[in-house]
């Protein structure tokens, strides 16, 4: 119960720091920030490799999951850092 | 080795602000997206860290994988394709928390250990979220590719989502109450969810797609911080609350940008009111 309280805590103090991150976003770099944040979004990869290392004892169907979990998880992250450099590095050009 | 893991996920979160930080002013929008995957970077390691992982290959084996496909799909699409491209990410994104949350679950069910209600609910949150995130996005690539139109069954799509809501509502209290927590439940909701994210998407505008899109996104980091409650992981809960909450501040400004309202493009197809312009012009179509 302490922790969750911990967590809690923690979880609404960083909602604030992201509501204060965003404030004025040029409109280029509305996709390439909404692309970079969804390769952020990609951290659930701490959980795929958490429960997809510990799955060794447990259901092959656990098992399974815990791989697919890992693999969709780095497709997100790798795919979504890449692109977004190609975006910005565009820009970069263009401007 | 508790205190390493946990400074490191501070340390990727710092990284992870910064970077946002920076991902707002052209000038320094470049080096903003490298401290981000810098960042990332430190949270794997952190990760692989953790004591409970008994087992090293599945987690290669998935980061190869995952990680090939990656740069492949980074490398060849065109430019012209990136918006579909980011909205595919983002549903991955999405599949990968209901999959955690998944094996999370059934992990603890074998072993006997279900959680506290607490811990189911966030269980439940991270499968809802994920589910819907998943279906939605799958929704807008092929809005945003053009093999779907605007629908002209706006109300019986809200039906869909209502009656959905009021399924998941009381299967998801079946099954954090105990009585419930079956696999073929789980697997029940995983679906309705899924039905759920296509029917609140499927009465949107192509045109609005991009907002779509960003709101998903949003919601993709709160499936992330939902999994933190899961696992008691304080990493991923600052990151995904920090993705959620920035997620949704991009997208009410997108909306300002557009000249529009969030309710107005959520809810304008379905709703009626200031929606009906739109209607009537796709009905004259």
């Amino acid at each position: 119960m302490e922790m969750f309280v911990l967590s809690f805590t923690i979880f609404i103090l960083a909602l604030f720091v992201g509501v204060e991150l965003i404030n004025k976003v040029p409109p280029t770099l509305h996709t390439p920030l909404m692309s970079g944040t969804n390769a952020i979004s990609g951290i659930v990869v701490v959980g795929a490799i958490i429960s997809a290392g510990s799955a060794g004892v447990s259901p092959t169907v656990a098992a399974v999951l815990g791989f697919v979990a890992v693999t969709l998880a780095s497709i997100n992250i790798v795919a979504g850092f890449l692109v977004t450099d190609r975006m910005l590095n565009m820009f970069k050009r263009k401007v | 080795m508790f205190a390493l893991i946990n400074f490191s996920y501070l340390a990727a979160a710092v990284c992870f602000i910064l970077g946002i930080k920076g991902m707002t002013r052209p000038s320094t929008a470049v080096r903003g997206n490298q401290i981000a995957a810098v960042g990332m970077l430190i949270a794997v390691v952190a990760a692989l860290l953790h004591q409970q992982i008994v087992s090293y290959p599945t987690i290669i084996a998935g980061m190869l994988v995952g990680g090939t496909i990656g740069v492949w799909l980074a490398k060849r699409i065109a430019m012209t394709q990136m918006p579909e491209l980011v909205a595919s990410l983002n549903g991955i994104g999405g599949a990968a928390s209901v999959t955690v949350a998944a094996s999370t679950w059934l992990i603890a069910l074998t072993a006997d250990n279900l959680g506290t209600t607490g811990w189911a609910v966030a269980i439940l949150v991270s499968i809802v979220i994920g589910s819907v995130t998943l279906a939605g996005s799958l929704v807008a690539v092929l809005k945003l590719h053009g093999s779907i139109g605007d629908s002209a069954k706006n109300r019986t799509w809200q039906l869909v989502a209502l009656t959905t809501l009021v399924a998941v509502i009381v299967g998801g209290g079946l099954f954090v109450n105990g009585t419930g927590a079956q696999p073929l439940v789980l697997a029940a909701l995983v679906g309705l969810c899924l039905l759920m994210g296509v029917a609140l998407v499927q009465p949107i505008g192509g045109a609005d797609m991009p907002v779509v899109v960003a709101l998903l996104n949003a919601y993709s980091g709160l499936a992330g911080a939902a999994t933190g409650f899961v696992l008691d992981n304080q990493g991923l809960i600052i990151t995904g609350s920090l993705v959620g909450a920035s997620g949704l501040i991009l997208t009410a400004v997108m909306c300002k940008a557009m000249n529009r309202s969030l309710p107005n493009v959520l809810f304008g197809g379905v709703f009626g009111q200031a929606g009906s312009g739109s209607q009537a012009r796709d009905e004259g179509d």
